[in-house]
This record gives C-alpha cells, sequence and structure tokens, in this order.
C-alpha cells in the first residue's frame, strides 16, 4: 500500500475509535464532539473555515518559501566563508535553544497581526532544519567527483564557483530535499502559534474564537482541516521533490546504492 | 580504421611527463621519497603495485589534487601541467543527475564552454553506447558506467593521461574489452597507468615499473616485447606475469616484515 492509502486508513480506524470512545464514555459534546457533529459542522460552516484555511495556507507557504531561501543562503554563507562559519554557524545553533513559541509575542509586537508575524514564525521555524540539511549536504560531496572536477576546472575562483554551481549543490540537492520535508512538516506549527498569540484570522484564530465560545465542534472542525492541510503540503512537497529529483536516494537514506 | 583521422580529430601532439624528486607523505608514513620517472611521450607506462603501496596518491599527486611543492613535475613541451591531465578512476565517477552524455561533456560545463554534443555523441558511439545519450547513470550496467567515464576522459582530449585502476571494479570479461578498448582509443596519448595487475600491466603498457617498499620506489622496470596491447594468451607473457607475481608477493612480505 502506498503511504497516503495507509495514512486513510489509518484516519479511518481513529475515526471509528472517536466514534467508540463518544459513545462508551457518554462525555457531553462540549467536551468531545461525536466525528459526525464535526462533519456536520464541516459541511455547514465551510465559507467560514475555509475562509480562514486560505489565511492558514498563505502564512505556511510564505513561510517555507521565505525559510527555505533564507536557510539556502545562510547554508551556502557558511559554507563559503571561514569567518561567516565562525560567527554564523554559532548563532544558527544558538538561535535553536531559544524556544521559537517564546519568541512569538515579540514577532507580533514586531510585524502586528496579520500575516508578516506568522509568516516570520514559521520562516524562523524552519530556518534551522534547512539549513543544517543543506550545508550538510554541501559538505559531503563525493570526494572522486570533486577530484574529477578539480582536473577539468580551471583554477582558482572561477574554477571553485563552476564546482559549487555545477557538482556541490546538484549534489546536496537530496540532503536538502530531506530538510525541505522537515520544513514542511513543522512550518504549520509556526503559523499556528502566531495566530494564538496574536491574529484576527487564520485557523489558529478560528480554535481560539470557537473555543471561547464554546463552540467545540467547529473548533475540531478547524483542527481537522489544519491537519490535512499540514499532510497536503507535506505530501506535496515529497512528490515535487522526488519528480525533481529522480536519481535521488530514498528519504531517509544517506547512503547512495551500491552499484554493481 | 584509426580512429584519429575520423571526426573526433587528431590528439594533441604528445607530450612526455617528467617527474623528479617526488616526496609524499600520509601522515606519518613517507609513501614516496625523492621518486623520479619519465613517461614517454605517446607512450602507455604501467606503474604496478600491491595496494596500499600508495598509486593512487601518486597519481593525485601529479594530476595536481595533492601538493606536492618540492617535486618537479613538467610537460616536456610546454612546462606546467596544468590543464593538459586527464584522469579516471576505478569509480566511473558518473554524476547521477545528469545522463551519459551530459556526463560526458562535463568538462565543458565546468570551464564554461559551450559543450560539444556532436563530439559527446560520437566518442560514445566509440565506446559502444551509440543510442544511449540520453540515458541516466542509474541505467546503465557498470561495465557501460566506465565506458562513459572513458569517453568522458577522451572528451577532455588532453595529451596526458592518468589511469587508476580503471577496470578495477568490472568483472573479468567486461575488464578484457575495456583493455583492448582503452589502448585503442588512447593509442597517441601519453599514458600513466597504476594498477595492481601484472596481467593488464603486460597487456597495456609500453614499459611497465614495479613499485615496492616503503617509501616505495621503482624496483624493475619491464619492457615487453611486441606494442600493446599484447594478447594475454602469449607464453612469453604469462612467463613474465608468473615473474611479476612473485616479485610483487615478496614485496608484500618485505612490507609485511
Amino acid at each position: 500500500m502506498t503511504m497516503p492509502l495507509r495514512l486513510g486508513a489509518a484516519l479511518l480506524a481513529l475515526l471509528a475509535c472517536w466514534q467508540a470512545v463518544v459513545l462508551l464514555s457518554g462525555l457531553p459534546p462540549y467536551i468531545l464532539p461525536a466525528p459526525a457533529a464535526v462533519g456536520r459542522v464541516l459541511v455547514t460552516r465551510a465559507d467560514i473555515i475555509l475562509g480562514h484555511a486560505w489565511v492558514t495556507v498563505s502564512e505556511i507557504l510564505a513561510g517555507l518559501l521565505l525559510g527555505t531561501l533564507l536557510g539556502a543562503a545562510a547554508a551556502l554563507a557558511i559554507d563559503h566563508a571561514r569567518l561567516v562559519r565562525a560567527w554564523l554557524l554559532p548563532l544558527v545553533i544558538a538561535s535553536q535553544a531559544i524556544p521559537v513559541f517564546a519568541l512569538a509575542p515579540i514577532l507580533v509586537l514586531w510585524f502586528g497581526y496579520g500575516l508578516a508575524s506568522k509568516v516570520a514564525m514559521a520562516a524562523l521555524i524552519i530556518f534551522f532544519p534547512v539549513t543544517v540539511a543543506f550545508l550538510d549536504g554541501l559538505r559531503r560531496t563525493d570526494a572522486g567527483w570533486l577530484d574529477l572536477a578539480r582536473t577539468m576546472a580551471p583554477a582558482g575562483r572561477r574554477g571553485r564557483l563552476a564546482i559549487l554551481l555545477r557538482i556541490r549543490i546538484p549534489a546536496a540537492l537530496p540532503a536538502f530535499g530531506s530538510g525541505l520535508r522537515v520544513a514542511a512538516a513543522v512550518a504549520p506549527i509556526g503559523a499556528v502559534i502566531g495566530e494564538w498569540v496574536g491574529s484576527s484570522a487564520g485557523l489558529g484564530h478560528l480554535m481560539l474564537h470557537a473555543n471561547g465560545r464554546m463552540q467545540i465542534d467547529l473548533m475540531f472542525a478547524a483542527l481537522a482541516v489544519l491537519a490535512a492541510l499540514a499532510l497536503a503540503i507535506y505530501f506535496a512537497i515529497d512528490a515535487l521533490l522526488r519528480r525533481l529529483m529522480p536519481w535521488a536516494p530514498e528519504r531517509f537514506q544517506d547512503q547512495p546504492e551500491e552499484e554493481n | 580504421m584509426n580512429v584519429f583521422d575520423g571526426p573526433l580529430g587528431r590528439p594533441a601532439p604528445a607530450s612526455g611527463l617528467t617527474v623528479r624528486g617526488l616526496t609524499l607523505r600520509f601522515r606519518a608514513e613517507i609513501l614516496f621519497q625523492d621518486l623520479s620517472f619519465d613517461l614517454p611521450p605517446g607512450r602507455f607506462t604501467c606503474l604496478l603495485g600491491p595496494s596500499g603501496v600508495g598509486k593512487t596518491s601518486l597519481l593525485r599527486a601529479i594530476a595536481g589534487l595533492v601538493p606536492v611543492p618540492d617535486a618537479e613535475i613538467r610537460c616536456d613541451d610546454t612546462g606546467s601541467p596544468a590543464g593538459r591531465i586527464a584522469w579516471m578512476d576505478q569509480r566511473d565517477q558518473l554524476l547521477p543527475w545528469l545522463n551519459a552524455r551530459d556526463n560526458v561533456t562535463l568538462g565543458s560545463r565546468l570551464r564554461g564552454e559551450p559543450a560539444d554534443r556532436e563530439r559527446a555523441r560520437m566518442l560514445l558511439a566509440e565506446v559502444g553506447l551509440a543510442g544511449q545519450a540520453e540515458t541516466q547513470p542509474a541505467a546503465l550496467s557498470g561495465g557501460m558506467r566506465q565506458r562513459v567515464a572513458l569517453a568522458r576522459t577522451l572528451y577532455e582530449d588532453r595529451p596526458i593521461v592518468l589511469l587508476d585502476e580503471p577496470f578495477a571494479a568490472v568483472d573479468a570479461p567486461t575488464r578484457h574489452r575495456l583493455q583492448r578498448l582503452a589502448a585503442r582509443l588512447l593509442a597517441g596519448r601519453t599514458v600513466l597507468l597504476v594498477t595492481h595487475d601484472p596481467l593488464e600491466a603486460l597487456i597495456l603498457g609500453h614499459e611497465v615499473h614495479v613499485l615496492s617498499g616503503r617509501p616505495a620506489r621503482i624496483a624493475a622496470t619491464l619492457r615487453p616485447d611486441g606494442l600493446p596491447p599484447r594478447s594475454a594468451a602469449s607464453p612469453a607473457l604469462a612467463a613474465m606475469q608468473a615473474e611479476l607475481l612473485d616479485r610483487l608477493a615478496s614485496a608484500d612480505s618485505e612490507g609485511l616484515a
């Protein structure tokens, strides 16, 4: 079975468990609404939910784009210059020591209640995995490829640039892709945290709002849509990366297959 | 047919290579101390030595991949060997994201020149891979990949070619075919082939130097009769091979002592 199929089956099983818990425990609907009730809200309040979902998706995608660009640039800069490496790498690692969630109020203060603070949040949360994965890929270029390229390329800066563009960056793309997959998985966290701290739209905002008005079924519906969106973004990026890099080894494996 | 009269063009006039006073260390060990030898122009010279003697390091030093500040390495005609050496090793080093033709023309890309696709196509045909220009390396067998690597080496069109056990990773029949192919296509260039296989050295080399000891030195030089590629079936070759094997085995035990 393919991954999406297995995921669908697991989801169905979870829904069945959920329904069973509702039936057996007799919990009131303002604590745990039944799946059917949530499904009903999904349909009746679809316009509201979709409107908020659109905001959250925009935040996630813009954050992904910005964080990926910044992460890739940082990796290239760290790789390029010893001075940058000495100063930027500790900073990048230290930035991970600060819980990004703790920064959310500051980001909202600086960038306002709108899109910008959530994009910044998502970008910040994915910056580290993207930088580290890409840098790792750049550092582990096959030594044989580099030797070969050095016998072909002109000496000096021009040759180094050509080797970077033609050999090292393409060779690092599978590792970069792994970083991007992690980024796709965590970017929604950044966006939603940002929305919780201060916002006027988005699924995170909708959840808080519904919670405050005891519309627990709506809150669950928003959560379900958020989960579906996060999964869709992850699988879309995964499929895109596979298509762009058919030569790359399977996910989560760094060793190239032994040739025979 | 002489391939060099064909559309591939005649190679640049052969230049010999002179190596003088090469000293090479690997960590604490001295691999070579004040090593000197010549590569006669337009000839196959084979360096034969047991594994671990430092053959690969030696080739890397000549190719300029390892700095050897004290050594004198120069081409007989122009002096500096920079940009005049092509290099091929036992791993094909094909880039998995490029098809066969783009791997062959990699050098052009790295130099910022337009790739000569027509020449790449002809070279691929020459190594028996006509029609595989668009194939990705992953879809090629080990022997085919090594042929692409050979075509890539020829595409570079350098007067001096360094081969580091180029056929060690393929099976015996494939190796046999590749040796003949290399002898034919690299004829006229100054070739240095390092190998641990006495038979390979005897089939391909105009001259065969035997490396042994630590630091390694050239312990013996053989000039087998006839012109390469020689037939492995010749009794003289078989006798020489036996002698070389003995010599390598004793060199090995010296190393152990």
